[in-house]
Formats: C-alpha cells, sequence, structure tokens
C-alpha cells in the first residue's frame, strides 16, 4: 500500500520538474488538476464518470493477471463491446426499452468476453502469447469499428465524425439518481467488489491464483487449467466490454471514434497501480479518472497540451513497475531493525 | 493520377503494392533489427511503439529548427536511445517485467512525442531526399514505385551487418550467450545486465531511425496519428522471422506489401472495405503468431531466455 503511494508521489515530483523545465509553474497545474477533478461536486461528477470505464478496463488487465498473464486488450475489448451494444439497440428496435437496454448492456459483455476469451483461448490451446494477442486485436478492433462506422452502420445524419446511429434516446442508462453521474459507477464498483469476491473467496479464484503463482502445481493437483484461463479470460473481456457498452448507452449514443480515447490503455495503468487487486482498482480509477478529468482545464488555463495527462500516466506507470523491485526488500529492512 | 492508373488498369495494383513493399517497410525493417538484437540478448522491449513515435516527432522537429533532414535521423536515433537506456535501466532491477515496462514504455514515449511534438504539426520541415532506381522504364508507376529512400538502402547494409555480427564476432557471441542462457553467461563472466543494457539502447536507436523515416520521408509529416501501431507490429515480425536479420528483411518487405494493399486498392477505385485492408498487416501478424506458435514446444531459434515464448 505505501509503496504503490511513494511511486505516484515520486512520480508527481519527477512530472512537476519536467513541467518546470518547460516552463510551467507545477504548483499552478497540480491544483488545476485537483480543482478539475476533486474540488466541488461538479467536478467529482466528472471524475466519477471517468473512472467508471476505468474500473471495468482495469478489471480486464487485473483478472488474467492472478493467472500470471498480462493481457492488454481492455480498448480493443471495449470498441467491441460499444459496437455489439448499437448493433443491438439496432437489431432490437421494436422491444420495449427496459429489454432493449438489458440486452444491449448483455451484447456488450459478451462481445468483449468473445474477443479476450479468443486470445485466453489461444494461450492455452495455442501457446500464443497473450500480450501480443490482445494488442494486435486492439487494432483489428478499431479497424472493423471504423470501417462499420462508415459503411455498414453509417448515419448519413452525422456530418463531422463518421459515426453510427444512435441507439434511441429512450434506450440510454441515465444517471443514479441523487449522483448525476451515470449508472457505469455502479456498473464499475460492483464488477470490482464481485470480482474480489470471486477472486478472493471462491475455489475458482483459489484454483486461478494456484495456477498464477505455479502452473504445473497447478495441472499436478487437478485444476482444470485450460477451462479456468478462458473463464477468467471471458469475465476480463466481459469487464471491458460492459465498459464500452456503458460508454454507448449512457454518453455517446453512438459507436464513433470518440469511444477510443485510451480508456483500455489507462485501464492497464490502473490495474498495475492497484497491484491487481480488484478492489484497490475502485480507488486507483478514481484517482486516474480524476487526472483524466483536469485535462481540459490543463489545455485551457496553462495553454498545456492535452497529452500532458499521458505524459503523468507514463511516469507513473514507469515508476510504479520499478517500485515493484522494492517490494518485500523494505520489509527485510525493517525486519533487521 | 487516375489516368495514369486507368492506362495501366490492374497491373497498377502490384506495381503500387510493390512500391508500397519498398517505401512502407523500412520503419518495419529498421524497428524489427533493433526488436531482433534486444530480444537476442534475453529481454523484450514492447516499447519500441513509444520509440517510433518519439523518433517520428524529434526526427521531424530537429530538421524543422536546423533544416537538416539528416541531422533529423540522427537526433531520433538518440531518442530511442534515451528511451531504451529507460527501459534496460528499469527492466535491470530485480523481478521487474520486461513486458510490463514495454508497454509503459509505449504509452510514455507516445505521450511525450504528442506533448512535445505539439509545435510541429503545422509546419513543413525538410524531407529526406530520395534515389531514382527506376531509370530504366519509362511507366511513370514503375519510376514512382522503384523510388528509394537512402534509409532503406542503409537498413539493407545493416541487415547484413547484424547478421555478421551475431553469426561471426566475439560479441555477437557473448549477446547470444547472454539471451540464450543467463545464469551460463554469468558463470563465465560476462555482464549480463550490462550487455541487455547496451543491446537495448541500440534496438532503440534503429526504432528511433525507423519512426524518423515516417515522419521525414513517407507519409512525410508528423501528426498524431502517424503510427499505427508499426512498432509493435515489428515485435510479432521478429518472432516471426524467427530472430534472424535476413528473415526480418523478408518479414518488413511483406508487411509493407500488407500494409500498402488498401491504398493500392483504393487508388484502381476500390473504396470499400479501407479500413479492412488497412488491417491486413494485423490480420498477418495474428495469423502468422497463431501458426507460429505450440502449446507444446517453444519457438524455433527463439532466445532461451525470452519472456514472451515462455
Amino acid at each position: 500500500m505505501l509503496i504503490p503511494l511513494g511511486a505516484v508521489i515520486a512520480s508527481l515530483a519527477l512530472f512537476g520538474v519536467f513541467l518546470a523545465l518547460i516552463g510551467a509553474n507545477p504548483f499552478a497545474v497540480y491544483l488545476s488538476i485537483y480543482r478539475g477533478s476533486f474540488e466541488n461536486w461538479f467536478s467529482w461528477q466528472n471524475t466519477l464518470a471517468r473512472a467508471a470505464p476505468l474500473m471495468l478496463t482495469a478489471l480486464c488487465t487485473a483478472l488474467p493477471a492472478r493467472l500470471g498473464l498480462i493481457v492488454i486488450g481492455g480498448e480493443g475489448a471495449l470498441v467491441v463491446g460499444a459496437v455489439a451494444t448499437v448493433a443491438a439497440a439496432t437489431a432490437l428496435a421494436d422491444a420495449p426499452s427496459l429489454m432493449i437496454t438489458t440486452l444491449m448492456m448483455l451484447a456488450g459483455m459478451a462481445a468483449g468476453a468473445l474477443w479476450v476469451g479468443a486470445a485466453g483461448w489461444l494461450r492455452h490451446y495455442r501457446g500464443v502469447n497473450e500480450t501480443i494477442t490482445t494488442l494486435i486485436l486492439n487494432y483489428i478492433a478499431i479497424a472493423v469499428m471504423s470501417q462499420l462506422v462508415v459503411g455498414l452502420m453509417h448515419d448519413p445524419k452525422v456530418v463531422h465524425r463518421p459515426s453510427s446511429w444512435h441507439v434511441g434516446e429512450a434506450n440510454m442508462i441515465g444517471l443514479i439518481p441523487g449522483m448525476d453521474v451515470h449508472w457505469g459507477l455502479a456498473f464499475g464498483t460492483l464488477g470490482c467488489v464481485l470480482a474480489y469476491i470471486l477472486m478472493n473467496h471462491t475455489v475458482f479464484g483459489f484454483a486461478a491464483r494456484v495456477i498464477g503463482g505455479n502452473i504445473r502445481a497447478a495441472r499436478i493437483a487437478g485444476i482444470a487449467v485450460g477451462r479456468i484461463t478462458v473463464i477468467v479470460c471471458l469475465l476480463a473481456g466481459a469487464a471491458a466490454g460492459l465498459a464500452g457498452a456503458v460508454e454507448i448507452a449512457a454518453v455517446q449514443g453512438r459507436a464513433s471514434s470518440s469511444i477510443v480515447v485510451g480508456y483500455g490503455y489507462t485501464g492497464i495503468l490502473v490495474a498495475f497501480l492497484a497491484r491487481q487487486n480488484p478492489l484497490a482498482v475502485i480507488p486507483v480509477a478514481i484517482l486516474l479518472g480524476g487526472i483524466r478529468a483536469s485535462g481540459g482545464l490543463l489545455q485551457r488555463w496553462h495553454d498545456l497540451p492535452d497529452a500532458t495527462v499521458l505524459v503523468l500516466q507514463g511516469i507513473i506507470f514507469i515508476l510504479i513497475l520499478a517500485s515493484e523491485s522494492i517490494h518485500g526488500r523494505l520489509r527485510r529492512l525493517w525486519g533487521r531493525e | 493520377m487516375m489516368g495514369e492508373v486507368t492506362a495501366l488498369g490492374w497491373w497498377g495494383v502490384p506495381i503500387a503494392v510493390l512500391a508500397g513493399a519498398l517505401r512502407v517497410s523500412t520503419p518495419f525493417l529498421f524497428v524489427s533489427l533493433g526488436e531482433c538484437l534486444t530480444e537476442k540478448s534475453g529481454r523484450i522491449n514492447l516499447g519500441l511503439e513509444g520509440t517510433l513515435v518519439m523518433g517520428a516527432m524529434s526526427g521531424y522537429g530537429i530538421a524543422y529548427l536546423t533544416g537538416s533532414p539528416w541531422l533529423g535521423v540522427l537526433v531520433a536515433g538518440f531518442a530511442g536511445i534515451v528511451l531504451g537506456a529507460i527501459h534496460a535501466s528499469v527492466c535491470g532491477l530485480p523481478r521487474v517485467n520486461d513486458i510490463a515496462v514495454g508497454i509503459a514504455l509505449m504509452l510514455f514515449g507516445v505521450g511525450l512525442a504528442f506533448f512535445l511534438g505539439k509545435p510541429f504539426i503545422q509546419p513543413q520541415a525538410p524531407l529526406l531526399p530520395s534515389i531514382g532506381l527506376g531509370w530504366w522504364s519509362n511507366i511513370p508507376q514503375i519510376r514512382a514505385a522503384l523510388e528509394v529512400n537512402a534509409l532503406f538502402l542503409i537498413g539493407l547494409l545493416l541487415v547484413a551487418l547484424m547478421a555478421w555480427f551475431l553469426t561471426s564476432t566475439r560479441w555477437g557471441l557473448i549477446v547470444r550467450s547472454v539471451g540464450e542462457n543467463s545464469d551460463a553467461a554469468l558463470a563465465i563472466g560476462y555482464p549480463v545486465n550490462r550487455v541487455r543494457f547496451v543491446c537495448t539502447m541500440v534496438g532503440g536507436f534503429f526504432a528511433g531511425v525507423g519512426g524518423s523515416f515516417l515522419s521525414l520521408y513517407y507519409p512525410g509529416s508528423w501528426n498524431e496519428g502517424l503510427s499505427s501501431g508499426q512498432g509493435l507490429m515489428a515485435v510479432a515480425l521478429v518472432i516471426f522471422a524467427r530472430w534472424d536479420p535476413v528473415r526480418c528483411l523478408y518479414a518488413a518487405l511483406l508487411f509493407g506489401a500488407a500494409g500498402s494493399l488498401g491504398p493500392a486498392l483504393q487508388s484502381v477505385g476500390i473504396t470499400q472495405g479501407y479500413y479492412l485492408f488497412n488491417a491486413a498487416p494485423y490480420l498477418l501478424t495474428l495469423i502468422i503468431m497463431i501458426m507460429s506458435s505450440s502449446p507444446r514446444r517453444t519457438l524455433v531459434g527463439a532466445p532461451g531466455e525470452l519472456s514472451v515464448t515462455k
């Protein structure tokens, strides 16, 4: 707990040096980040709306990580989830809207699940490296969506950016009563809690962790390694697919390139910062959602490009990985004292 | 343009694909050679995508500011060295996963390039010159197809040099032994971490140069959508090439050809499925990965210490 926090603080210091080097005042920038993300309820809403998809895409990396897999396919699963959501809404146009909404969510989850589940299957049954597969699948997913929004799903009424049809205002999932934050936040939080229970308090989760610890021991113990690998990857993909479904049904309404804003990649960072613990994903996603939320403010007030947030995220990511090597060693130091 | 194409009819497609193979393959070639060297030393650098973008940005920026594209290429290489050094030093720490560090550096490199590259999106920098090898033909498409960039020729030279280095020199043997079995290499007394450090930095240099090709020759400008994952595909390309520099060249040409299929078809009027044809290199990568992997054995020719093949 302390070490990731230390790494984040070190990253903020390093980023401050970077800001000073390019001539911005780091303290003013940090104040703006705070203002844009956590100062008042309005900025909190902004933060939480961005944290919701991050929780779900983080699960896409955090769940397979328990098996010792590095899955980075959150972005692709989110995109196919979004496409499937639009497709479901279109196919069911005449059904009652509650049913459409439910099926939209399920379609998004199913598409994401198949997307990452395929990578899990290939990993176990064909020995294909899951990191590279999921990365390539991200690009393929984006290409498929780009094709669909100019072709099969193209809505000519939208002119500024090739977009798909709208899922219909009646089918949007709307806001959590009294919070002014969309339901994605509830889905994300629930997803993290369920993932935590599954991974830490069930036999299934125990088996998964044994696989991650020592795959040969797991085989000898008679654990169905292949089945568990595929199921965990299916669940991971379903989480990211749900993130795509929520982005469509609560925010965008249509699939377009504005879905592809890096939630999947930031989700990887969230998972690593949370040390792959689903419960820790919740606060970390809120923290990084806050940093994302303040991006616009940095642009307006400090004339910093929107990539500023990416640089900060990159620094945090590198330092958090470097801090992995301190784990255990510090404890040994303390133990000696 | 359309008139010329119709004069050649459907022959325009293979010629355009050939031209694309020569043109588009250069960044693949450089990144895969760099990755090949790094992986030979037993470490994988997934961050070369970030290095590529960073190289493209810094090369373009320097070429614009100084007026010399070749200086830009050099600086792009140095940017790659710096990112390679970061990767190598973090990976040198105990219990740090090189794949994860690669992902982090990919995001960091891309972010930094977007951040620093904002002022260079508009201005036009001087580009690298090309060498016309099609003087013998009077068909304009063939002439255009054989407009080769000097970097491609340097890349060819590099292929030969690296093949020789890895197989026939003492240093090459050290790199391979470190990549094959680090414990054995350590026991003989080779500085495993330092060898990997140097290999990752040199690999970063190549990737940075490959990036400068994107911004300084083809497509020949700097913007945020410049790289479409060439740096990542190069990682898979090295696996396909079974860690052999000469096969890296063939694979890079193949990927270049796959990548130019979409634009080539578009030039003869087939615009349906443009994005899908653009995804051809990714599909190719995926198919190659699936076909070359097996759950029962490690990949043929893979360095023994490499984490992706375990």
